[in-house]
């Protein structure tokens, strides 16, 4: 195989190196440029033995990757008890193939699943939405004060949740959404991030096409809709996984805008592994299998767009 | 200039220059150039509002609680305290150690994870058969989310039922080593992030570079420090600032694993904000947001002057 060694989705990043990271307009960094490029030479199939050797050394390297998560099913599919009867061998003891449906039964991981689900959904859509119309107007509008609101938008970096967690958490009490989807979706409705990065792919797109649009009679909305979105698709797609991921993974803002069990979210739920009865531990530890495999489902199909969205991050200011 | 002589003819503008626009031209103009105005806050609007009310008012409502006293008792009004509470607070140690927590993480983290991933990077980064299945092994961890790492490492260093339970300098139970354990779940989430954004910039280096130095005598060792490094440098920047961060957004890991144990020792300064056994004053904990965000403040100054120099280039 030619191509196997332009990976991870057969794209060749733009680098981050090469991107000139002062300007914003430096669209070029995100764009895929890798589709015509010729097989690589240099470190081509190489002698048998060190063929071989790197063999040992990839597959050493999988094993520390893997011996975590080795581990996790472990003791996800053993008899807790039994497991530590055996002194906690390196191999499964009394396997229960059942844990994973009575985590959902016993250990409440259907509830905690159906509102991350809902939670991160709304955010996914909310911030597509919000930063597809703030970007157009950055990217295609004249207005009063854009440069002003630019760093009003660029001014929200320096306020992560981490930050204004405990400011926010009054807010969100005083306005009676504690325990509610509200609650756990208001403060990521926009993102500043997402503008940026979709205004950098509206930036890319040529001007003639832009005065074409307009010669055909298409005013702003149909413009935004019928071209700009669809020809900005990939940096909209690798915003929306990058988006999902992070909205999935949340902790800290769930964790404390809430405090009944019932509204606990699946990362939420994860902390309980802590107070769990010792032979309750094997749910525990498949809650947390259960709570990563939307993200190993999402890694397998949109590789290329982790990709793209985890470097874009470079570039971005 | 060109004002004063078009003062002196005004009515003799020849035909062809436009110089004066129709009164009905310049009407229509400040029409269209208002709807667009109007129409771009329009767009705009839903952004601010969330960032007005969720990113700026809480910055407000940070310095309000800073400089007010709070009574115990929440229906009773706080008195105003000035600068003392904040002062008094981020001149405690308190804050010092949460300075010092939040330090060490980034230590333990940040190094270790950027060469890490540099190694897993650079072994999967070849032509073999099979080479995509290490690839997907590397990034795996992407799928994991903090909370997760932590129960996966649960099952490692747990004092009770951990796999390294009686490795002394992976001891949650001692004050020395705890953060050092719980930091090791942290390197091993940021695996995936790390080895993806490393070959990603590996593969963009021109291989016509690496076989000039191989004609010019340059060893595997010396190539990759001498040519690889210095192309793949604003990549490892990136991934340096990235983990800082996450360094300093730690609070999973700690509460899942040592719940600030032992004895304090794994108290970052967020676990500290977010306090979650409520043994500080909103003032305080106010208090020590602001200390946060300075933080945060430096971290991005410094991530925005380093990205505005094309740190490879070196000149």
């Amino acid at each position: 195989m030619a191509t196997d060694d332009t990976t991870l989705g057969d794209t060749t990043l733009g680098n981050p190196a090469l991107a000139d990271a002062t300007t914003a307009e430096s669209d070029a960094a995100l764009e895929p440029v890798g589709a015509a490029k010729p097989p690589r030479a240099t470190r081509g199939p190489g002698s048998l033995a060190s063929k071989l050797a790197w063999y040992v050394v990839l597959s050493a390297l999988s094993l520390l990757v893997l011996f975590p998560i080795y581990m996790l099913l472990l003791r996800a599919l053993s008899n807790p008890l039994r497991y530590i009867n055996a002194g906690q061998p390196l191999y499964p003891v009394s396997i229960q193939w059942d844990v994973f449906s009575r985590a959902f039964t016993e250990a409440e991981m259907g509830r905690a699943l159906t509102l991350s689900f809902v939670v991160t959904l709304i955010i996914v859509i909310a911030q597509l939405l919000t930063s597809v119309l703030a970007a157009y107007a950055f990217a295609f509008l004249e207005f009063p004060f854009k440069r002003l609101m630019f760093v009003v938008v660029v001014g929200t970096l320096l306020l992560p949740i981490e930050v204004t967690l405990i400011a926010n958490i009054e807010t969100i009490r005083e306005l009676r959404l504690l325990n509610s989807v509200e609650g756990l979706t208001l403060p990521f409705l926009a993102t500043a991030i997402g503008i940026f990065l979709i205004r950098q792919g509206f930036l890319g797109i040529p001007s003639e096409l832009r005065d074409a649009s307009t010669l055909d009679g298409y005013g702003h909305l149909r413009f935004l809709f019928r071209v700009a979105v669809p020809m900005t698709r990939p940096i909209i797609g690798s915003f929306v996984v990058i988006s999902f991921l992070g909205a999935w993974n949340q902790y800290v803002w769930p964790r404390f805008a809430t405090d009944r069990n019932a509204w606990q979210t699946v990362q939420v739920a994860l902390r309980n592994i802590g107070n769990e009865n010792p032979d309750q531990l094997n749910l525990g530890f498949a809650a947390a299998v259960i709570a990563a495999l939307p993200l190993l489902v999402l890694l397998i199909f949109f590789q290329r767009q982790i990709v793209r969205g985890l470097t874009a991050g470079a570039v971005k200011g | 200039m060109s004002s004063a002589p078009a003062a002196t003819e005004p009515a003799a503008d020849p035909a062809g220059t436009t110089l004066a626009v129709p009164p009905a031209a310049r009407a229509e103009r400040l029409r269209r150039r208002l709807r667009e105005g109007g129409l771009a806050y329009l767009f705009l609007l839903p952004s601010l509002v969330v960032f007005a009310v969720f990113f700026y008012y809480p910055l407000y409502r940070l310095v309000w609680f800073a400089t007010h006293q709070q009574s115990r008792f929440r229906n009773r009004p706080a008195t105003y305290v000035g600068t003392e509470q904040l002062t008094e607070t981020l001149s405690g140690n308190d804050f010092f150690d949460g300075l010092v927590h939040s330090g060490l993480f980034m230590v333990y983290t940040v190094p270790l994870g950027i060469v890490l991933g540099v190694l897993l990077a650079v072994a999967a980064h070849r032509r073999l058969r099979g080479i995509k299945i290490f690839q997907t092994i590397f990034s795996s961890t992407v799928a994991s989310s903090v909370a997760v790492a932590s129960v996966v490492f649960t099952t490692l260093v747990n004092p009770e039922m951990g796999y390294f339970r009686d490795v002394s300098w992976l001891s949650l139970r001692s004050g020395d080593s705890a953060l050092f354990a719980v930091s090791l779940s942290s390197v091993w989430q940021n695996l995936g992030l790390t080895f993806i954004v490393v070959l990603a910039a590996l593969q963009t280096v021109p291989d016509e570079l690496t076989e000039a130095a191989t004609i010019d005598g340059y060893g595997p060792v010396r190539r990759f420090f001498r040519i690889t490094v210095p192309l793949i440098s604003p990549a490892l920047l990136f991934l340096a600032i990235v983990l800082v961060v996450h360094a300093l957004q730690a609070y999973a890991q700690i509460e899942i694993l040592t719940g600030g144990g032992p004895g304090g020792a794994t108290e970052t300064l967020l676990f500290k904000i977010a306090d979650p056994r409520g043994v500080r004053s909103l003032g305080e904990r106010a208090s020590l947001s602001l200390g946060l965000f300075v933080l945060t403040a430096v971290v991005a100054g410094f991530q925005y002057s380093m990205l505005s120099k094309r740190v490879h280039y070196g000149d």
